[in-house]
């Protein structure tokens, strides 16, 4: 079943497009991610989705409803949860009330309460320091807090920005790790990545934009075998 | 941890012996007709820094224009008082609603604006509001309105900034307050989580501007005279007020209700050394920024809970040492 329908997205940025007209669709269930260098759209793409930037063309079905011009503060009640590049966590209040804000717009009670322990489950160094002010954490804890804030909106599709951006190495195949499990547990993931190997690696299908465009896309595994994404992205290593 | 029935109990029993208090002294001549008109006073501006507070420091929306909101509360009421012969609580009441709802009428277009650029729009607000009430011959014009009966007494003064800080103190610890929060610490990533960041800005603002009001009517029948100068309705009276805030620390309750007994004391025992108060305070403004730049609580609260800690650990190192 189709989650995310885009048709013909367009953005300008005052006089420069930036997005030209990408299409694409992420099935129920999936890991679905989308490549390309610096400047290529991908975090255009997905703030255009989330209605954080205005979309100057095409549009988008969610679930089978239109959501083109829907605001952004009514997504997430919708089931479509943007975790922002560079994390945003609110740094002045706790590790718990910035998990609470994820569940803003939710009313049950019980359920909140459930998903929390179930994020604590996930990441227990978030519940060691659940009393902490968030700014206090370090750049990997901030990534899990990021997550699980969005994870407490309860989301069908979950728009990850770059949860890899300025981590070590080894934080960022735990990130990765989590990623995974998130969307076994059952979440369909939209996945914007820098870190292409690893991106292909837990995605089951890729885009690779390339100044706006739709250079390629597919399966993860025939996007990563194909000779022209190291033309485009990748480069010779 | 304290009981928060007892806590509760113990509040208000704390501050009905300071109202008693201060009767007592007054009716024993100890404390002057004076003392208690600064009293009076500092309560005024309790209501003032606590809900400037709500806008600057709880929502993080850089306002400069608090006074514009205090002389529409001012002015309604005192028009209310003596032309029109309206109770006094009820003046108030209208005094604070009028103000409130110039809180929305600027907050809407304003609110598009941030930082400095929404710094610069509500100063300009209040001083709109300063040059129309400056050209009203209806409460004065120019030469100032008089004659406005002397209503506000310390009773009135005190249960009005009790409940203004009971009001704000709930409304910051509700789910609107958690969300005037996440607006002030990301405003994309609290929208990105659901929250209207554009309701809760104009919420916030249409709030403080209502309680400013109130403070304004307060004000005007304490003052007897108003005058459309910028010391008592314009940007001079703005800024005191944004000092008081920040001496006492943005987003901290206690911090801002300290700051503005403290500031409004302060002058006035400065009476006694004429042309140097005016280098006297600010120099004491500056030590204490320089010292504490975040103020003089940096957020935290001062509670009954906090104090019970600090007892038992001093209980406790004493225990050690």
């Amino acid at each position: 079943m189709t989650l995310l329908e885009v048709e013909g997205l367009t953005v300008h940025y005052g006089v420069i497009q930036a997005l030209k007209g990408i299409s694409f669709r992420v099935e129920q269930g999936e890991i679905f991610t989308i490549l390309g260098s610096n400047g290529a759209g991908k975090t255009t793409t997905l703030k255009a989705l989330s209605g954080l930037v205005p979309k100057s063309g095409g549009r988008v079905f969610f679930e089978g409803r239109d959501i083109t011009t829907a605001p952004s503060h009514t997504l997430p009640a919708l089931g479509l949860v943007h975790v922002p590049e560079g994390r945003r966590i609110f740094a002045g209040l706790t590790v718990a009330d910035n998990l609470l804000l994820g569940a803003y717009h939710r009313r049950d009670k019980a359920g909140i309460k459930e998903d929390l322990e179930s994020v604590y489950e996930l990441f227990p160094r978030l519940a060691e320091r659940r009393k902490q002010d968030a700014g206090s954490l370090s750049g990997g804890e901030q990534q899990m807090l990021a997550m699980g804030r969005g994870l407490l909106s309860r989301p069908r599709l979950l728009l990850l920005d770059e949860p890899s951006m300025g981590l070590a190495p080894v934080l960022v195949e735990e990130i990765f790790r989590f990623i995974q499990e998130i969307n076994r547990r059952g979440t369909t993931i939209l996945l914007v990545e820098q870190n292409a190997h690893l991106a292909l690696e837990i995605a089951h299908k890729a885009c690779v934009l390339e100044t706006g465009r739709v250079a390629l896309s597919g399966a993860a595994r025939e996007v990563a075998a194909d000779g022209r994404i190291q033309e485009i992205y990748l480069g010779a290593g | 941890m304290v009981k928060p029935r007892l806590t509760g109990l113990i509040k208000i029993i704390l501050l009905l012996c300071i109202y008693g208090v201060v009767r007592l002294l007054e009716s024993r001549g100890l404390l002057l007709p004076y003392h208690v008109q600064v009293l009076s006073l500092c309560c005024i501006n309790v209501i003032l820094v606590v809900s400037l507070n709500l806008i600057n420091g709880f929502t993080g929306q850089f306002s400069i224009g608090h006074a514009g909101f205090l002389a529409i509360g001012a002015y309604l009421s005192a028009f209310l008082t003596v032309k029109m012969h309206v109770p006094f609580l009820a003046a108030i009441l209208c005094g604070g609603l009028l103000a409130g709802l110039a809180g929305l009428a600027v907050g809407l277009p304003a609110l598009r604006l941030r930082g400095d650029y929404l710094a610069i729009a509500t100063l300009g607000f209040g001083e709109i509001i300063r040059v129309i009430i400056l050209n009203m011959e209806a409460v004065g014009g120019a030469k100032g309105f008089s004659g406005i009966p002397k209503y506000t007494t310390f009773g009135i003064a005190y249960l009005t900034a009790i409940i203004t800080v009971v009001v704000i103190r709930n409304f910051v610890h509700s789910d609107y307050g958690r969300a005037c929060l996440a607006v002030r610490e990301d405003e994309i990533a609290a929208e990105s989580l659901g929250v209207n960041s554009t309701y809760f800005k104009v919420l916030a603002f249409a709030l403080g501007a209502f309680f400013a009001g109130t403070a304004g009517a307060l004000f005007s029948h304490y003052l007897q005279y108003m005058a459309p100068t910028p010391s008592q309705i314009g940007f001079v009276k703005s800024i005191d007020i944004l000092i008081m805030l920040v001496l006492g620390g943005l987003g901290s309750l206690t911090g801002s209700v300290i700051a503005a007994v403290v500031l409004t004391i302060i002058p006035e025992l400065l009476r006694g050394f004429a042309e140097y108060r005016m280098i006297i305070y600010p120099i004491l403004l500056i030590v204490v920024m320089l010292y504490l730049p975040a103020g003089l609580m940096a957020g935290r609260e001062l509670s009954l809970d906090s104090l019970a800690r600090l007892c038992k650990g001093v209980k406790s190192s004493a225990h050690y040492s």
